[in-house]
Order: C-alpha cells, then sequence, then structure tokens
C-alpha cells in the first residue's frame, strides 16, 4: 500500500513540473530561460519513463536530449543571439489565436479521452532488459527491427552529412 | 511495478497538455530555435502516449518502445540539421525571427 502511495506522489511531482516547465518553457520572454526549462521538462520525461520500468529509453532519452539536444540548442542560442535580449510581447491577436487552438484541442482531446474506457491487457507482461532491446533490434523474425534500426542509422549519417554541409562557410 | 496505483488517464492527460503548450508556443513564437523547442516539445508528448499505451495495453510486445525509440533518433537527426539550417540563416539575414525571413534566394 505504501509504495502505491509513493507512486503516486512521484508520478504528481514529474507531471506538475512537466505541465509547469512546459508552460514556462513557450512563455519565457528570454530564450536561454526557455532552453533551460525545457531541459527540465525533459528531464522529467526521463522520470516518467522510469516509473513505467523502461529504464533503456529513461537513459537515452537523458543522454541523448537532456543531454546533446538540449546543448545543441544552447550553442546556437549563445551563436545566434544576445544574452540579455528580450523577446516582445506577443501580439493579443496571435495569443488568442492560440490560446484557443491550443485550448480547444486539449478540450476535444481530453473529452475523448476520458470517455474512452480503456481495458486492461492480460497479457503477461515481457521484461525490457538489455539482452531483450539488442536481440529485437539485430532480429528479423518477430519482435524484431532491424530494418528500421538500419534504415536510421542511414538516415543518422545523411543527416551528419547534411548538417556539416549546410553550415560550412562557402569558399569566396 | 513501479506504475501501479496510476490510472492511464493520467499519464494521458499529462501528455496531452504537453503537446497543446508546444502547438501554443508553435503558433505564438516569433524566433526560429523557440520554435524547434516547442517541436521537441510535441514529440516528447507523442513519445509518453507510445511508451503508456504500449506498458498498460500490450505489455507482452515492444512495439511502442522501439517506434519512440526511433522517433528520439529521428529527432535528434531533425535537431542537428535545424540548427544548421538555422546559423546559415543567421549568416545570410543576421537575425532569425520568422518574420525577417520572407525570401529564399537574395
Amino acid at each position: 500500500m505504501e509504495s502505491i502511495l509513493g507512486n503516486q506522489v512521484m508520478f504528481i511531482i514529474f507531471s506538475a513540473m512537466i505541465v509547469m516547465f512546459s508552460i514556462l518553457t513557450v512563455t519565457s520572454r528570454r530564450i536561454l530561460r526557455a532552453a533551460t526549462f525545457l531541459l527540465f521538462v525533459l528531464l522529467a520525461t526521463a522520470g516518467l519513463y522510469f516509473m513505467l520500468n523502461y529504464q533503456f529509453l529513461a537513459a537515452v532519452q537523458i543522454t541523448l536530449y537532456a543531454g546533446g539536444i538540449v546543448v545543441l540548442i544552447i550553442f546556437s542560442i549563445l551563436l545566434t543571439s544576445h544574452i540579455d535580449h528580450k523577446f516582445d510581447k506577443v501580439p493579443a491577436q496571435k495569443l488568442i489565436m492560440g490560446v484557443i487552438a491550443a485550448g480547444g484541442g486539449i478540450a476535444i482531446s481530453l473529452m475523448t479521452l476520458l470517455s474512452y474506457n480503456f481495458t486492461p491487457s492480460n497479457q503477461q507482461p515481457i521484461d525490457v532488459d538489455m539482452k531483450t532491446i539488442g536481440k529485437s533490434l539485430l532480429s528479423y523474425g518477430d519482435n524484431g527491427y532491424v530494418l528500421p534500426f538500419e534504415v536510421i542509422s542511414v538516415l543518422l549519417l545523411a543527416a551528419m552529412i547534411a548538417a556539416i554541409v549546410i553550415a560550412k562557410r562557402k569558399k569566396v | 511495478m513501479l506504475f501501479e496505483g496510476i490510472p492511464i488517464e493520467f499519464f494521458l492527460v499529462t501528455s496531452t497538455i504537453m503537446f497543446f503548450v508546444g502547438v501554443f508556443g508553435f503558433i505564438t513564437r516569433e524566433n526560429i530555435i523557440t520554435i524547434l523547442m516547442s517541436i521537441e516539445l510535441i514529440l516528447n508528448a507523442t513519445n509518453i502516449n507510445f511508451l503508456v499505451f504500449n506498458r498498460y495495453l500490450y505489455p507482452g510486445q515492444l512495439e511502442g518502445h522501439f517506434f519512440s525509440l526511433f522517433v528520439i533518433a529521428v529527432a535528434a537527426a531533425e535537431a542537428a540539421v535545424a540548427i544548421a539550417i538555422i546559423i546559415n540563416i543567421y549568416r545570410r539575414f543576421k537575425s532569425i525571427d520568422v518574420d525577417n525571413v520572407d525570401e529564399m534566394k537574395n
């Protein structure tokens, strides 16, 4: 009983962090602060992955998102903006449109979501350890994902080359 | 089981709010980097959904797990290319506000 209460407290902390910091991410008027709030959102998401017992994916989330992408974003902020620059206030019309779009989307999604009756599964849960993940990534039978794995590796190589070519300074 | 005692709807409500906050940022922001940050929020919300459905409704399979793994990889590739493009735009226009970048070639 005690662990269930602990789980719920943990979940409430993580989801409150996610909601609060994601709102701050899109409303903060200093861009470096927005990036820092995004970092907190990504870390809280990793916490939710730990709660779902997907430890590997939580580690990937921390290293790739919180470690890689946020650092990349912060570097590009430092290269392109002044630190003490504050954004102008969002024009009222745009703000109202955004609130209507987001609020309407949330209302419709939550209505659909909360009226649907999810049936819990009776499948036997499998343990997601490193051995299972590695075997699935490199096999092509049932539960095999070697084709998307190869496609994603080619995509990453292409994206890396493309990033170098685009950002390279042209010879005069 | 760490998620015992938490109904599936709680996770889904959190990710829904996160998704639409990302949509809000995508609409209202002017700076390209903050738009990219909103896209990251949206991708994260979908990732949470994939994993929650995988864990609660099909715990014997791994489709959601691997799909979110691939989404993370694609997001990393996308961020790298997007930031290369942003740096290039900054060199050309000396600004990365979407309102100032209104011509493809000069």
